[in-house]
């Protein structure tokens, strides 16, 4: 049963520190998710490919297929799709918890603060440690699970990566498009 | 005004943030126009101005941006419970969909199915390239200049280096925040100097 309790820890402070947006969060996920090994890269890595594929927020997506997988990694005794399926109420609700009081119960100060510079200020702090933090996650990402280990993989895998990158940045393809496209090229390259 | 209208409101609250988490691929920002539309527009629950307050309200919160939202905007059409119901709506779909995905498409079976292996793998590296586009406008929009590319850099390379606590990221996240406080205070004072 620990294992729910610490799902709903690391959900709770991904939840509560979880500002700007969905990339910003997976820097969170990283730290309080896949480095206590309870799942893999290559999964996370999925688990970000599926949510970038379906409906509604990456934050939402991932917690609750982490909450599905993770109890069934950690021990046997919890493989049935019940326990899977109590993980993923758990983090999904964990997830929306602190914002949830938070945003109830604070919003009227907020709203008279907002133009205080301890608002201002912390947002301009907070903007550029953003940038810092979905940059920290590509980085981690980049690693020979997700990119292989021979010498042709990784430069098929780069290529790939280097295409996809173009068509999102420069060419403003739908997010979506790509990751089929990625894996249709998986399919024949591999 | 919620008693008044008991019936319709929970339902239709409900029901317009079920499909406005149905059918919005990569929340944040590509949910709030339809968000708006149909809480100003369509349902009349908010004026504009208001929608735009809360906006402002939800932004500057942490947690997921259409979860925010939500909770505001049901908290004005009905209390407490309006906040529930829209919260609820926004996340059902996510929810039932990729639990369904959870059941059927397993890490095993990604692993074991040699079709489904090379296809992640492909998917895999395209990923990490969706991840890197959002740092360079995320870059833009934050308005990183010269003198302040330093901070996202040793934040970015700090976390990557996964050495001990100064590898959290709630570590810098709450540095940032007091930090941008500090030098905005210190800016103010000097100006307001004669």
């Amino acid at each position: 049963m620990i294992i729910y309790l610490r799902l709903s820890w690391a959900y709770l402070k991904i939840g509560l520190f979880g500002f700007g947006g969905g990339y910003a969060m997976l820097a969170l996920i990283e730290s309080e998710i896949v480095d206590p090994g309870w799942i893999t890269e290559q999964m996370f890595t999925d688990i970000v490919a599926i949510s970038q594929m379906t409906p509604g927020p990456i934050g939402i997506n991932s917690a609750t297929y982490i909450g599905y997988v993770v109890p069934g990694q950690y021990s046997a005794a919890f493989a049935s799709p019940l326990w899977g399926l109590l993980g993923s109420i758990i983090c999904t609700l964990t997830v929306m918890l602190p914002s949830f009081l938070l945003v109830r119960y604070t919003s009227h100060l907020i709203s008279r603060h907002r133009e205080s510079t301890v608002i201002k200020g912390a947002f301009m702090g907070l903007r550029l440690v953003v940038v810092g933090l979905i940059a920290s996650a590509a980085l981690l990402l980049m690693n020979s699970a997700n990119f292989g280990e021979a010498p042709r993989e990784v430069i098929a895998s780069i290529s790939i990566c280097v295409v996809a990158f173009v068509l999102v940045y420069f060419v403003k393809w739908h997010p979506i498009l790509i990751i089929l496209l990625a894996g249709l090229a998986g399919y024949f390259i591999f | 005004m919620w008693r008044a209208s008991l019936i319709s409101h929970p339902v239709s609250l409900f029901f317009t943030f079920f499909k406005i988490g149905a059918f919005t691929f990569g929340g944040g920002w590509a949910m709030i126009s339809i968000i708006e539309k149909e809480v100003v527009d369509r349902h009349h629950w908010l004026s504009r101005e208001d929608f735009l307050d809360l906006l402002a309200i939800a932004q500057s919160l942490p947690g997921i941006l259409a979860v925010n939202i939500a909770v505001v905007v049901g908290d004005r059409v009905g209390g407490l419970r309006g906040s529930i119901i829209a919260a609820l709506g926004t996340i059902l779909p996510s929810f039932l969909i990729i639990l369904a995905i959870a059941i059927f498409l397993t890490p095993d079976m990604i692993k074991s199915n040699e079709t489904l292996s090379h296809i992640f793998m492909g998917i895999r590296p395209a990923v990490v390239a969706l991840i890197v586009a959002p740092v360079l406008t995320s870059a833009r929009s934050a308005g990183v200049k010269w003198s302040t590319v330093i901070i996202p850099v040793f934040v970015a390379l700090m976390i990557w280096s996964k050495w001990t606590f100064v590898s959290s990221p709630i570590l810098y996240i709450v540095l940032g925040a007091i930090g941008g406080y500090l030098v905005l205070r210190r800016q103010q004072s000097k100006s307001s100097q004669p």
